[in-house]
């Protein structure tokens, strides 16, 4: 790891004058909570700091708010094993105390944070090897488009078909949570569907709509509607701990046996947490039966286009989505 | 609190260390939590040896580190005094910067992948190598010594021991530890309570078995 100066600001404010200086904003300073992924990345010479600013001294960011309406407000810097044990998270939220507590190892748990599962970098090999200038890293070319496409995607790839690797990001889309933004300049409240950013449609090296001297700050999740039901439902090639190879996210209203709106989010198979709102219209309105789940798991992978090696996510994500349907509306 | 043998507080250490924590504390009006990391600071200087460079560009509430410097780390309750960077890794920390070394942490992977670095800090199983030495200034680090000795082992231990719960014995420090994490939590843990606990821990040689055993048996309090 190459050697770096680490600021260790008590303060918000001071943490974002660190970050509004011309050399952060070139890449130079980056942002340190658990560093369960950071730390990998400068190992591997992914990333190659010269200084961090540690946001882990600034008291009140881990954080999480109850409010009086059913809302939660969630600090970036609240750990994932935190937010599994949170009594009203896993009450209000299932699917985001699920999906926190199946994400990597109790080790890595203990330490990382809501806001580095949302921004951590992918894992396609290709991208963490040093050795491969990929598309992600300024060369010209996704490996993966012609290479070993195992854990790639199978929806929204091009031209980087990078997979968004975080849990935490099906389950609170599909809570329909934003996220609070922060710099020197101000703030700002992104809704997280929109926080992931396509390949095509932003800069190919990024996944989010964080700038250089921004910082995620919380999240914040609304009032379920009543009679909401949500999971998250995840599949690991190794049982132990593991990434998902693909993994759904549902939040549903079921009220007198209909399903009266829905949330279907898929993971790990799209460069961001993969929102089908055709799988969300073949539900609504709709009693639950195998049948409906079919319908809805077929529409879920609607556009689907495999790369060489990864054609199994197709069914592998049906699967999943009817699995998860049957289990929430049982 | 016993001091290591090269514990010495020398009136510079102390001064500069004062020195640090007065800057650190000007801007701040401090909540309980915080003033609690200062005093932390304050008593485990974060202290810029000879090469100390200029006074960095503070900012206005808090500390910049760069180049060597003494920390002290309380480790399996002993104050331990040493030298490190920004960039050491308390399991490198550990291994190679504390005297004399603690090398019950182990390092494979040191990328996260395998628990063999496995610790506490705060009574929390994670993971050494993937944690700033200088980030754990004023928490508890409990390392597989602090557990038991080969003289007096600890329950845990004693029952891999009687179970056969290794074989290389590379992983075990590692499985001791989330396993013991997990019992401390839930002294009755299940099977699949102890299973998770440990799911970050890989062992090559695949006594998954009887490490489980081992668990178990000292969940259910027999030996």
């Amino acid at each position: 790891m190459k050697a770096f100066k680490l600021h260790n600001p008590t303060d918000l404010e001071s943490a974002l004058a660190l970050l509004d200086t011309p050399e952060a904003r070139s890449g130079a300073t980056r942002v340190l909570a658990g560093g369960q992924d950071l730390l990998t990345e400068m190992k591997e010479h992914l990333a190659e700091p010269d200084a961090l600013v540690n946001l882990k001294h600034i008291p009140g960011l881990d954080q999480v708010h109850a409010g009086a309406d059913g809302s939660l407000e969630i600090g970036a810097l609240c750990t994932l094993a935190a937010l599994e044990e949170h009594a009203e998270v896993a009450q209000r939220l299932p699917a985001l105390a699920q999906a926190a507590g199946v994400v990597a190892s109790a080790q890595i748990r203990s330490q990382a944070t809501l806001g580095g599962n949302l921004n951590q970098r992918p894992r396609c090999w290709y991208f963490r090897s040093e050795h491969a200038p990929c598309l992600k890293k300024g060369g010209t070319e996704c490996f993966s488009y012609g290479g070993m496409s195992k854990y790639n995607a199978i929806l929204g790839g091009g031209p980087s078909y990078i997979v968004h690797p975080s849990d935490l990001a099906p389950a609170l889309v599909a809570l329909g949570a934003s996220a609070e933004i922060v710099s020197a300049k101000g703030s700002r409240t992104v809704a997280l569907e929109k926080y992931f950013t396509l390949p095509s449609e932003s800069d190919v090296k990024r996944e989010t709509v964080l700038q250089p001297g921004e910082i995620l700050r919380r999240v914040l999740v609304p009032a379920p509607a009543a009679n909401t039901r949500s999971s998250y439902t995840k599949f690991r090639e190794k049982g132990s701990f593991d990434f998902a190879l693909a993994s759904v996210a549902l939040a549903l209203v079921l009220e007198g046996g209909t399903i009266r709106s829905s949330r279907v989010v898929l993971g790990g198979v799209a460069p961001i947490p993969w929102r089908s709102k055709a799988a969300e219209a073949a539900l609504e309105g709709g009693q639950p039966s195998r049948a409906l789940f079919e319908k809805a798991a077929a529409a879920s992978v609607r556009g689907a286009e495999a790369l060489a090696h990864n054609g199994y996510k197709v069914p592998l994500a049906k699967g999943l989505v009817i699995r998860a349907l049957e289990e929430l509306c049982a | 609190m016993s001091k290591t043998p090269d514990a010495g507080d020398s009136p510079d250490s102390k001064a500069l260390s004062r020195r640090r924590f007065l800057r650190g504390a000007g801007g701040v009006a401090a909540g309980g939590v915080l003033a609690q990391g200062l005093i932390g600071c304050a008593e485990a200087p974060a202290r810029a040896t000879a090469q100390e460079p200029p006074e960095p560009a503070a900012p206005a509430g808090g500390e910049t580190l760069e180049g060597e410097l003494e920390i002290e780390l309380s480790i399996n309750g002993q104050a331990r005094k040493l030298r490190c960077e920004p960039r050491t890794t308390l399991l490198s920390a550990l291994r190679h910067r504390c005297e004399p070394a603690l090398t019950g942490t182990k390092e494979v992977c040191d990328r996260g992948n395998c628990g063999a670095c496995t610790v506490h800090v705060d009574g929390k199983p994670a993971l050494a190598c993937l944690l700033l030495a200088v980030d754990q200034r004023g928490k508890q680090i409990t390392t597989i010594e602090g557990l038991g000795s080969p003289e007096k082992l600890s329950a845990l231990q004693q029952s891999f021991w009687t179970h056969d719960g290794q074989m290389c014995g590379f992983c075990t420090p590692g499985f001791v530890m989330s396993i013991q994490a997990c019992l401390d939590k839930q002294p009755k843990a299940s099977l699949e309570e102890i299973k998770r606990s440990c799911s970050g821990n890989i062992c090559r040689c695949g006594t998954y078995p009887a490490v489980f055993e081992a668990a178990l048996a000292v969940a259910r309090g027999g030996k």
